[in-house]
């Protein structure tokens, strides 16, 4: 895998593969030195365009943990205020020859552009209403450990899923994995066709009691250029996910950051099911695992394997 | 491809109590030890061991295991993609003021205990770090040595030595073999 632009790149093992390697960055996120040395002396450059406060500090803290050096542009406050190009920034921050670009953009398909351009392996971190890999594989993390799989598990994805990467990437990847997943909302609020992608779709709350996971998303009110709910109290009103709506053993999800009392209410979002603070915790070890699988992927550890001794430099873990 | 068989189950079993032995005696102060294995085989002898010494000492000694894909001094290096298995490190206890004895499969090049040892210390400052192998073929890469060995093969660089246990592999043997000419060539 050379760069991680979309999780419909992505088949069932090597989302797995990504998410085992997470779990061994957990133990050392445990230690009193939780950084290890994998990637010492390459770089990483975060690219943002758009603001974010979990992906871009979980990717900064990832690329440190695993001893990379880190450049982090933020597009305000960049020469692109003064009118650079994404191209010519691309090729700017080509030239100190990092490991990795990880970039968040307005516009679907930037990260595409960019992995054209740079010789560095690129993450997508959002690129418009696109896709947001990194965000599918940390909820798939989170809940692969809280229910162990989730082969056969209903969840629903509600909220504005027009404007949503989040929705798009987390149902490919939802399925991808075995879940089941209808998509809610106002009729504005959902894509045509979408049920094409092979989800049940619901204009209205009233069977979630179905669901095992109830996945909200944010009302993104900067994409909202049009009205497309009378307005936030009224969408609140019909679909806001509330401890009345929500049953005792349903989990709950939010990709962040939430609008309090608009898609979840407060109570929800403190309730003990809601699993919002451990997906920011599987942020960071998804994110280290990302990038060690791009950067430090292709060879592997293979303690199984049947020795070694006929390369001239012998690749060290594997028994000699 | 031929094989030839250098130690069979009872040999590996002799060897290890022979190793448990050693261990205690230069160390009279058992209680102040701690093994840890290397993943997958080292950690799977450092278990025996940790048995044979707690028969051998009374004392329970402190046990975790160590995975040094983090460690690797050829991350990137583009080598045959091998099946994906991960694990994660275990030890959970405090490694300062103890004798911590690394325990591991073969040793070759030494490049594997030199990541071990590095990992080892992001977890504390152990006291002392000894080196446990069933097998030294030699052909070290690092001023590597061991302090406990259970056999010494002399192997040309090219063979394999192939270490089975009962636990991974379903029954305990080790046996040296030539690659095939196609391996060789790969």
């Amino acid at each position: 895998m050379k760069h991680l632009l979309a999780i419909e790149q992505l088949s069932r093992e090597e989302i797995e593969a990504i998410l085992d390697r997470a779990e061994s960055f957990a133990e050392v996120g445990r230690r009193d030195i939780k950084k290890v040395p994998t990637l010492r002396g390459r770089t990483v450059v975060t690219l943002f365009y758009e603001s974010s406060t979990r992906t871009s500090s979980s990717f900064e803290l990832a690329a440190k943990r695993l001893s990379a050096d880190l450049v982090s542009v933020k597009a305000a406050g960049s020469s692109v205020d003064k009118g650079e190009s994404l191209k010519d920034t691309v090729a700017t921050l080509s030239a100190y020859d990092p490991a990795a670009i990880v970039i968040r953009h307005p516009y679907a398909g930037a990260a595409q552009m960019v992995a054209e351009w740079t010789e560095a392996a690129v993450v997508n971190a959002g690129d418009g209403k696109h896709e947001h890999p990194s965000q599918a594989l940390l909820d798939v993390y989170t809940l692969r450990r809280r229910l162990g799989s989730l082969e056969g598990t209903r969840i629903w994805i509600v909220g504005d899923v027009l404007h949503s990467r989040v929705a798009r990437s987390n149902l490919i990847a939802f399925q991808r994995m075995g879940a089941e997943v209808t998509v809610c909302g106002p009729p504005t609020l959902i894509p045509r066709g979408i049920e094409e992608l092979g989800c049940e779709v619901s204009y209205s709350l009233e069977r979630l009691g179905e669901a095992e996971v109830v996945y909200a998303l944010r009302m993104q009110r900067e994409r909202m250029n049009e009205s497309f709910v009378p307005s936030l109290r009224e969408y609140a009103a019909s679909f806001q996910i509330d401890t009345r709506r929500l049953n005792p053993r349903q989990l709950l999800m939010h990709p962040g950051p939430v609008n309090r009392g608009v898609e979840l209410s407060g109570e929800a979002i403190d309730s003990p099911q809601s699993l919002i603070a451990e997906q920011v915790a599987a942020g960071l070890v998804v994110r280290m695992a990302i990038l060690y699988e791009l950067l430090a992927g292709g060879e592997r550890p293979a303690p199984l394997a049947k020795g070694d001794g006929t390369a001239e430099a012998t690749p060290i873990g594997q028994p000699a | 491809m031929s094989e030839k068989v250098v130690l069979e189950h009872d040999d590996l079993r002799r060897t290890l109590k022979r190793i448990a032995h050693e261990i205690a005696e230069k160390n009279p102060d058992a209680a102040g030890l701690a093994i840890v294995g290397i993943h997958t085989r080292g950690a799977v002898l450092a278990r025996r061991l940790h048995a044979l010494l707690a028969e051998l000492t009374g004392a329970d000694l402190p046990i975790g295991d160590l995975d040094i894909s983090f460690y690797r001094d050829d991350v990137g290096a583009k080598a045959p993609a091998a099946q994906p298995v991960v694990h994660a490190s275990h030890i959970d206890f405090d490694l300062s003021e103890r004798t911590v004895v690394l325990v591991d499969d073969v040793l070759f090049t030494g490049r594997t205990v030199r990541a071990a040892i590095e990992a080892l210390f992001d977890y504390g400052r152990p006291r002392r770090v000894q080196l446990a192998v069933l097998c030294d073929r030699g052909h070290r890469e690092l001023p590597i040595r061991p302090d406990y060995v259970g056999k010494n093969l002399p192997t040309a660089r090219g063979e394999r030595v192939n270490v089975s246990l009962g636990e991974v592999d379903g029954s305990d043997q080790v046996t040296i073999s030539e690659p095939s000419h196609a391996e060789a060539l790969s």
